[in-house]
């Protein structure tokens, strides 16, 4: 990592090292264009996160990095700019194609412009939308003359940007996102298989698909903005909401942010505990989203089936923690009550019983032909494309690409057990599909493993009763079932956070959808769709 | 007709709460009276209503996922005449708001609801939609969906068990049972009868 401070500091005179948990590099406004093509070339090519912070003087841009060939590194770039009545930063979204959604983010949320992407709408909120919700002096109370009339979609397609013209002005651009004469269907935001409330305009040449814009924001709740004003206990609640088919794994992830920056050590009984809850989540998160695929593609009986294995997940949740869904089971600093005598035995059950079942789904489904026909050769998407995407998790994987967070940088459990990452190479929609159900019984085994060998002993740490993160920024990424989830924490020391951000995996996952629908008919979207398996309120958040 | 006579088949009158508040509706409804070949008519086509209501299917966050709960294998609201979902809103009877509705979401939500036919329903399931639940704060969340439109039932929970969202479509079966079938709202006559509503309610206030 020194090598990479000496190379950055030998293109910025100005760069310096900030003191923080991970590493983290400051550069000048000017400089960053600079910098972040020397580290794509450098290998730097996965950007996980793009956040902004709203310093009341400054704002200022925060780069996570990562390689795709070594995700266990992991670099902080920061820039900020002074200028708080119009700020503008370089972009970098030709740099790495998923920092053009956050970029917008960034944009409806501050009022960043970004120098050159060549797309700067509003993301979440309503395009005649006022103000920026999340700088520090927006008041951000409930407005109660909420209007009922539906926005005009075309007015979403009036892409404004900036660049520089050749006398070094800043020049102001608008164009149409689509022609006159393209032919535009609406999918969603009410629609049975886009799960959840996503909205794509969809420009179809016949029956191929020509191009997808996609709209998000119809479920933005403003997770993040509430949160500020919220203590850390108040706000785990909050994070299973965010993805609410593998809450548990949010949750952790926030718990172990919490953890890391007050060095806090969990015990081994509820690390071990976290862990196998964690798995038990995925496999009913995997098999919501295989049943969903299913019933997408015209099989109900699989929808039928999934859901009556995730029952039985249901239950073991159930008995412990009293929720189904929502569990709300991880505190800081360990779980919130020991496991229910029974749950051990339960799960004991349940694991051969999902091996039998497993086998079932794949005589159902993977071996009709029909679906094998349609699932193959259709949707493909290259490693390449998927690192520049950001694209992390099970999808990532069925590209080949080794992205697994269990792995690269294991937490929690993960390192004590014996599991492998399932890899495809064929990057088709089968290889999505094969690889959750995959994924399910690596998860079986990693549980397997762990019942036996739970640990005596205390389920909590001693947490002081006003948890008060000492000032810095922390960053703590985890595996849920859709990808590599982070949650970023700006704390000035108080008892409630000064910014907090997730990084959503399923954000980047429909930001694929464009480049892998090209050309395909637009019947397979859904399918496609279901094999990427988002979850739309965690974009939105 | 008394709450007393309303017959659910898979669940006693008396295993009901608050039944006082329905017998109120009744009493409101029956005002006029009616003959007795029209009342067996009428109760003959609520029977056959109740028993045959299709939902939309809705969803915009994680009650959507217990709604889907309820539909499938265990819980299966089939038993119950609910049968299927509809994918269209033209075709369903009653719409389930489970999930959050934000500024933006609100205007779609309202064309789903003026494009159902009538006569329509609105369960409104989990918090969110209730009052806002857990986002009650936030700069983009409608406070209660009642804001937007008129809500039969409410299901309480975050999110509600399956059980209860059982539980609150058996409330509205009940409701569709002892309601006058034949002065029901027709097409485009709701908002006229929903004004009158709101006027005589505030006349009360006043006086």
């Amino acid at each position: 990592m020194e090598k990479t401070l000496k190379l950055i500091q030998s293109l910025s005179s100005t760069a310096e090292k900030v003191e923080a948990m991970d590493f983290t590099v400051a550069v000048a406004k000017d400089d960053l264009r600079k910098v972040a093509e020397k580290l794509k070339a450098e290998g730097w090519d996965y950007l996980i996160n793009l956040t902004a912070v709203d310093n009341q003087e400054n704002i200022e841009v925060v780069y996570h990095l990562s390689k795709s060939s070594d995700m266990e590194k992991l670099l902080v770039l920061k820039t900020k700019t002074e200028d708080m009545q119009n700020p503008i930063v370089e972009t970098v979204c030709d740099l790495w194609e998923s920092a053009g959604l956050y970029e917008r983010e960034a944009y409806d949320f501050f009022g960043i412009r970004f120098l050159n992407n060549p797309d700067m709408r509003r993301l979440f909120l309503r395009p005649d939308w006022v103000g920026y919700p999340f700088r520090k002096d927006y008041d951000n109370t409930p407005n109660e003359k909420f209007s009922t009339s539906v926005h005009d979609v075309a007015s979403m397609e009036n892409v404004p940007s900036i660049t520089l013209n050749h006398h070094g002005e800043i020049e102001e651009k608008n164009v149409n996102l689509f022609d006159n004469d393209e032919y535009i269907v609406n999918f969603g935001p009410q629609h049975p298989s886009t799960h959840g409330v996503l909205h794509l305009r969809i420009s179809l040449d016949g029956e191929n698909v020509k191009k997808i814009d996609p709209h998000f924001g119809y479920i933005h709740r403003g997770i993040e903005k509430m949160m500020e004003s919220m203590t850390y206990p108040q706000m785990l609640f909050l994070t299973e909401r965010l993805d609410y088919l593998c809450g548990s794994i949010n949750r952790h992830a926030l718990c172990m942010c919490v953890e890391k920056a007050m060095n806090i050590e969990v015990p081994k009984r509820a690390v071990y505990i976290r862990t196998i809850f964690d798995e038990l989540n995925r496999i009913a998160s995997h098999l919501l989203g295989w049943a969903c695929m299913c019933n997408d593609m015209g099989s109900i009986t699989s929808f039928i089936y999934g859901f009556r294995d995730r029952e039985k997940i249901m239950d073991i949740f159930q008995e412990t923690c009293g929720g189904r869904l929502m569990v709300n089971y991880y505190v800081i600093g360990g779980v919130a009550q020991d496991l229910h005598p029974n749950t051990v035995n339960r799960i004991k059950e349940f694991i051969p019983y999902l091996r039998e079942m497993i086998k079932e789904y794949h005589t159902l489904f993977t071996g009709n032909p029909i679906a094998r026909d349609r699932m193959t050769n259709c949707g493909f998407l290259s490693k390449e494309k998927a690192v520049a995407l950001g694209m992390s998790g099970p999808n990532g994987r069925a590209s080949g690409w080794h992205c697994d967070v269990r792995k690269v940088a294991p937490y929690a459990a993960y390192g004590e057990v014996n599991f492998d990452e399932v890899l495809h190479k064929g990057g088709d929609t089968i290889d999505r599909y094969m690889i959750r159900l995959e994924e399910i019984e690596q998860s079986l085994r990693i549980i397997e493993q762990l019942i036996d060998k739970l640990p005596d002993g205390d389920f909590k740490a001693k947490v002081p009763a006003i948890v008060k993160v000492p000032a810095g920024e922390y960053y703590q990424r985890v595996e849920n079932a859709r990808g590599d989830f982070g949650v970023y924490i700006k704390s000035t020391g108080e008892k409630s956070p000064y910014r907090i951000k997730f990084r959503s995996p399923s954000m980047v996952a429909v930001s694929g959808l464009d480049p892998i629908c090209k050309g395909t008919k637009v019947a397979d979207l859904i399918m496609i769709g279901g094999s990427l398996d988002y979850v739309i309120p965690c974009i939105d958040r | 007709m008394e709450v007393k006579d309303v017959e659910i088949k898979s669940m006693k009158t008396e295993d009901f709460r608050d039944n006082e508040t329905l017998q109120k509706y009744i009493d409101e409804l029956q005002k006029g009276g009616v003959n007795v070949a029209v009342g067996a008519l009428n109760d003959f086509i609520n029977w056959g209503r109740s028993n045959s209501v299709w939902p939309l299917t809705f969803a915009t966050s994680c009650c959507g996922i217990e709604f889907m709960a309820v539909a499938a294998a265990r819980h299966d609201f089939a038993r119950f005449g609910w049968e299927v979902t509809r994918n269209s809103p033209r075709q369903a009877d009653v719409i389930f708001v489970s999930g959050t509705i934000t500024y933006k979401m609100a205007p779609v939500l309202k064309r789903l609801y003026d494009q159902m036919s009538e006569p329509k329903y609105v369960i409104a399931v989990g918090g969110c939609a209730i009052s806002g639940g857990p986002f009650k704060s936030s700069y983009h969340v409608v406070n209660g969906v009642d804001q937007i439109l008129p809500v039969d039932v409410y299901v309480p929970g975050c999110p509600p068990r399956p059980e209860a969202m059982l539980y609150g479509m058996m409330q509205l079966q009940r409701k569709m049972k002892v309601e006058n079938f034949f002065k029901l709202p027709r097409k485009g006559e709701r908002d006229a009868v929903l004004e009158e509503y709101d006027n005589n309610n505030k006349e009360g206030e006043s006086k």
